[in-house]
């Protein structure tokens, strides 16, 4: 089986692992407990917040644990809105291939009263920082870009969208949920004021994450309750998860460079086998990606049948057609970059994980190809393209 | 539970009756590719009764399911039972699809019909034809 979903969600590591299951057997105190078996998880949980911390370069005190990225994007921009309200501002940039827990975020908050500019992605799948500067006015509370995308994996501009932010006096959050343990994250050099993280994706436990805040950013809570996370979100931490999260996330940071080198070299001979096929298309900027993203679009077939096919021969991957989102559009990402829904329906996510082989790569290709060649030999766009009838999209 | 029954997953894998009939008696073509299907169906009709059918399909698992179930469905049945398929019967012989699916069978069912009306249309044409040339 070649598991090509790592965008998805990802296969926790052994020492992730190790450490939850320990930590549930014999660390269960309440970390908010005064006796001794509490206070050692309350040891666990701020070794844990140090430990992250470290990793992206913030103080401890500027990470709150939360249930995973989702929380993370709605408190972070939900606090970034209450406190543009307080000085009258209520404008805020976004763009427009965002996730669905910050694109959602923001409709609610446009019900509110406030106006939401959402800046082109381009056919590269990139913000550019000169038009995001342009879009700022005086009532602009809050920019939030994602670090990198989760379905064409780009990687955005973000030290320099950030550096702009800060020229003007504005918060910059960013959605860090693909690119924490993926790419190098420092807020302090990013100038970063609030960044949103989720355990899954680097090796961790799922219902995990985490949110940065820079210090003097005032939160607000989306879960009233007790005191915990310094008030800022209520409930009994989650301690086995969050030790769990840490443990995967100084793995990923330890082996960042290697694995994104061997990442790479692996992506890129993928990108060139896919490539072989005629009128593919590689989705978002070919080298301004994340190290295991590819992500194609096949002309003259659905993507649906095409993941159920690869399934078969032991490949899972993903895909952004209508059929695989349950609604009648094909994937936002993919119509913000300008693919329109004919060719939009046709694409394959491929995500990779950090074993992935040369051979398995190879699979891959053979086998998306033979996927690819069956699906078209009995589609009617294909025949209607192949006999001339409509010019070929890509 | 899977996505999908185990018969829309065989009539997926293994779809019957795939293909074109050269110079079919009726030919129709429902669905578009926005919105991510296109049924295309082709009839071999001798006497009123449907000696052959084939299809192509761009579409997911559900609506290259459906296609394949309808062509069973109607082979070599006559014209007049052939026009009296439902969307219903093939999601039923296909032992149920998913709610937000059941717009593959749908389209089926629209395919079969337009195949259908583009024979009937063929078959006056002939006949007007006919009358001209004695």
């Amino acid at each position: 089986m070649i598991y090509a979903d790592n965008a998805a969600t990802t296969k926790m590591s052994s020492r992730a692992i190790e450490t939850m299951v320990s930590l549930m057997k014999e660390t269960f105190g309440n970390p908010s407990s005064l006796y001794t078996i509490g206070q050692r998880a309350k040891e666990v949980l701020e070794q844990a917040r140090k430990d992250v911390a470290e990793v992206i370069g913030a103080d401890p005190r500027e990470i709150l644990f939360t249930s995973g990225g989702s929380e993370a994007d709605n408190q972070a921009i939900i606090s970034a809105a209450k406190i543009g309200e307080k000085k009258g501002k209520k404008h805020i940039i976004s763009s427009a291939f965002e996730h669905h827990a910050v694109l959602h975020t923001l409709e609610k908050l446009k019900k509110e009263g406030y106006e939401i500019t959402l800046l082109d992605v381009h056919e590269d799948g990139l913000v550019r920082p000169e038009e995001l500067e342009a879009a700022i006015r005086e009532d602009t509370c809050l920019v939030t870009i994602m670090y990198a995308n989760n379905e064409i994996g780009t990687i955005q501009p973000i030290r320099e969208i950030g550096a702009i932010c800060r020229k003007h006096g504005v918060l910059f959050h960013t959605d860090a949920v693909q690119a924490i343990a993926h790419v190098p994250v420092n807020v302090v050099d990013d100038n970063i004021d609030l960044l949103s993280s989720s355990a899954h994706k680097f090796h961790g436990p799922k219902g995990v994450g985490f949110l940065y805040a820079k210090k003097g950013v005032l939160l607000s809570n989306l879960i009233e309750g007790g005191a915990q996370e310094r008030g800022k979100r209520a409930g009994t931490e989650n301690v086995p998860g969050i030790a769990a999260m840490a443990a995967a996330l100084k793995e990923a940071a330890e082996h960042l460079e290697e694995n994104s080198e061997k990442l790479k070299k692996r992506r890129d001979q993928l990108i060139a086998g896919l490539r072989e096929i005629p009128h593919s298309a590689l989705n978002g900027d070919e080298t301004r990606r994340l190290p295991g993203n590819v992500n194609f679009c096949f002309e003259g077939i659905e993507g649906e049948s095409l993941l159920l096919l690869l399934d078969d021969k032991g490949i899972s991957a993903s895909s952004g057609s209508a059929c695989t989102s349950g609604s009648l559009d094909p994937s936002h990402v993919l119509l913000a970059i300008g693919r329109v829904h004919d060719v939009a329906h046709g694409s394959l996510r491929l995500s990779l994980g950090e074993d992935v082989t040369e051979e398995q790569i190879h699979e891959i290709i053979q086998s998306v190809k033979e996927v690819v060649e069956y699906l078209r030999s009995f589609s009617p766009i294909w025949r209607d393209l192949m006999a001339g009838k409509k010019p070929f999209i890509l | 539970m899977a996505l999908y029954s185990e018969k829309v997953m065989d009539h997926f894998r293994n779809p019957r009756n795939v293909g074109v009939i050269e110079n079919a008696d009726g030919v129709g073509e429902v669905g578009n590719a926005k919105c991510g299907d296109i049924m295309k169906m082709y009839l071999k009709i001798d006497d009123d009764v449907i000696s052959d059918v084939k299809f192509e399909t761009f579409g997911c698992g559900s609506a290259i399911a459906s296609s394949s179930m309808a062509t069973e469905l109607i082979k070599g049945k006559p014209v007049s039972e052939a026009m009296q398929l439902t969307n219903k019967a093939v999601a039923e012989a296909l032992d149920g699809l998913p709610d937000y699916k059941m717009h593959c069978s749908v389209l089926a069912e629209e395919a079969i019909r337009s195949a259908l009306d583009d024979y009937y249309k063929k078959k006056a044409e002939n006949e007007i034809r006919d009358l001209h040339d004695r």
